[in-house]
């Protein structure tokens, strides 16, 4: 900012190309710099967020490993989650893996159902449909994205686990059960793969389309061998993120899939995930200084970390697509 | 295929159209488009049953009785007054936080923002804060809003909560609308002797203001959807008394809160009956939300 002689004269971001510097030159009057200074302040909340969820994450995180009873290793390598015992006794296990585990069963669960159907639609929409399929099509699934999970989680309860448990009978498939949320968090993330992924589709050149036809390609043979690939790194991306609110996704879970961290690879037991277990954790009166209330910012920050290196390897994949045409 | 001459290889084309080999592949191209409209038709037959199921169990459950009450241990005469009222009045502040601030941010950004690392600090940071899941924004309202600054499990605490939660995307839907305001705007004001302030005030940002608007009641709509969150910084599952927006300390709850109080009870009338009509209640909500947010883009936003 220095290198600008005044505050109130500066250069315009955005496209470079239709935008010149707007310098006049003249000094901006007091007012106008105090509310230019307002607005950037508005940007700095922003910030400011991330900077308090970070600190809040790790501070609070660090204080629930300093407890005498809890340690690092533990929490890594334990397969037993029990914070609610007392803590000078066996009843009291912090490894964090069944709660890892419960997430990483949910997750993969959802991606069964939201990859092939996302994947199917981007392509549906992007190189089949006709205009007035696709005038429903879109503003369903945008419709679809907007139900509050709350909502997704009764319908998991209500509707998805009879069902199951019709299919594959009562004593099989239990009333709380990862696959019942699974499919409806799979069903859920759908529109974001799809949207993100049609995006991808269309900014494929035509050329290559044209090309492609040209040679004799029948439909099917562009969409799958030239489309597709070359849409390749912002499917990608769209994956990525669609994992990643699988893993942050709370409500349905905390509905469905019950409340019992387990080690289980069965879709029809419960687990709790790791954002499940801090609504149930939040709904105790735990306060700061008490182990519960530490142990729910530990795993917050399990949590973020593994949504933020999963944003950013989106972001990389997405400038990478954009670069490519 | 080696094809030496053009009349070959026509002649080969003209072949593979005829032949058996086309009937083949036409089949398997129907088959392939027949199997990405089902795929896509899914999640929209999805949504449907959803609709049906709410629709089927809550609106014999929906009536004044319902709407009035507060909640009661007999599902019968339990209600939604609170959730009503608390929602309403988490909207109302989380607006007054949230769309002055993302508004300004985004005219900063937009319009005055240098080309510098700070700036470039701002973007990058407003893209990684939409994928932060929304119980992680609830962990920073306990520790900061309740803990640190002493509100308590407030109703100020919550909507803060919620309005830091739709920052990024109120900042998104504000640049998008202020940049589809033509450069020539800028350039006459600025040639008329107004200052690059005076001009974002009186021409830019009311010329992008319907797009604002309608950015700003969409994410105020994901916002009254949130349970999450307002969970997490203390909202109260079963409360019995109404919020007002400038009751800032008082205790709060909010609708998606008691949907979600109603589905975790044990009983059957709970689950289906209540649950499904306070659903049946907040759905509609969103859709006029929803509505007025489309009407709004399509009537006043200006075409340049």
């Amino acid at each position: 900012m220095s290198e600008h002689p005044v505050i109130g004269a500066p250069v315009l971001v955005g496209d470079p190309g239709d935008r010149p510097p707007m310098s006049l030159g003249g000094r901006p009057r007091r007012g106008e710099q105090l509310a230019m200074a307002l607005l950037a302040l508005a940007g700095a909340v922003t910030v400011l967020t991330t900077v308090g969820i970070v600190a809040v994450l790790f501070f609070d995180a660090a204080s629930f490993f300093r407890e005498p009873v809890v340690s690092l290793w533990a929490f890594v390598t334990g397969t037993e989650w029990r914070p609610f015992g007392n803590p000078e006794s066996d009843a009291f296990r912090i490894g964090v893996l069944p709660l890892l585990n419960g997430t990483l069963l949910v997750t993969g669960i959802a991606m069964l159902i939201a990859i092939p159907l996302g994947l199917a639609s981007a392509m549906y929409l992007s190189e089949y449909a006709p205009r007035r399929v696709r005038a429903v099509l879109k503003p369903a699934l945008e419709l679809l994205a907007g139900v509050p999970t709350v909502v997704l989680g009764w319908f998991a309860v209500d509707f998805m686990t009879p069902v199951l448990r019709g299919a594959f009978g009562d004593e099989r498939v239990a009333i709380f059960n990862a696959a019942s949320a699974g499919i409806v968090m799979g069903i859920m993330i759908v529109p974001t793969i799809a949207s993100l992924s049609e995006d991808a589709m269309s900014a494929v050149p035509s050329g290559l389309r044209e090309a492609a036809y040209g040679l004799g390609s029948t439909r099917r043979r562009v969409v799958l061998s030239v489309v597709f690939p070359a849409a390749l790194s912002g499917v990608v991306a769209a994956i990525i993120l669609g994992i990643g609110r699988a893993i942050g996704e709370t409500m349905i879970v905390a509905i469905a899939a019950g409340g019992m961290p387990q080690m289980t690879a069965n879709p029809f037991e419960q687990v709790q995930t790791m954002t499940a277990y801090i609504v149930q954790a939040v709904r105790g009166e735990a306060g700061p200084g008490s182990l519960t209330y530490e142990s729910i910012f530990a795993v917050g920050a399990l949590l973020f970390l593994m949504t933020f290196a999963l944003n950013l390897a989106a972001q990389r994949f997405v400038r990478r697509y954009r670069e490519a045409y | 295929m080696a094809l030496s001459t053009p009349q070959r290889s026509a002649e080969a084309a003209a072949a593979v159209l005829a032949g058996s080999a086309s009937a083949g592949r036409t089949r398997g191209e129907r088959v392939f488009a027949v199997l990405l409209l089902g795929a896509t038709a899914v999640s929209v037959l999805v949504l449907g049953l959803l609709i049906a199921q709410v629709l089927l169990d809550g609106l014999a459950r929906l009536d004044l009785q319902f709407l009035t009450s507060y909640p009661s241990r007999r599902a019968a005469r339990t209600g939604i007054r609170a959730g009503i009222t608390g929602s309403l009045s988490l909207m109302v502040l989380t607006a007054a936080v949230a769309f002055p601030l993302g508004v300004a941010a985004a005219v900063y950004l937009e319009e005055f923002a240098p080309d510098n690392r700070f700036t470039r600090l701002l973007e990058a940071n407003v893209a990684n804060l939409a994928g932060v899941p929304s119980v992680v924004y609830g962990l920073l309202g306990s520790a900061v809003f309740v803990y640190l600054f002493q509100m308590g499990r407030s109703l100020v605490a919550g909507a803060l909560t919620l309005a830091l939660l739709i920052l990024p995307v109120i900042i998104v839907a504000s640049r998008e609308s202020l940049r589809a305001v033509p450069q020539a705007i800028r350039h006459a004001g600025l040639a008329l002797g107004a200052t690059p302030l005076q001009v974002a005030a009186r021409q830019t940002v009311p010329s992008a203001l319907p797009g604002i608007f309608t950015g700003t009641i969409l994410a105020l709509s994901r916002a009254v959807g949130e349970t999450a969150p307002i969970l997490v910084v203390g909202a109260v599952l079963s409360r019995r008394s109404d919020n007002v927006p400038w009751g800032l300390l008082d205790a709060f709850t909010g609708l998606p809160i008691q949907i979600y109080d109603f589905v975790s009870r044990p009983q059957a009338d709970f689950r289906e009956g209540a649950a499904s009509a306070a659903i049946l209640v907040l759905l509609t909500v969103l859709l006029l939300m929803n509505s007025v947010a489309i009407v709004l883009r399509n009537r006043y936003a200006r075409r340049w």
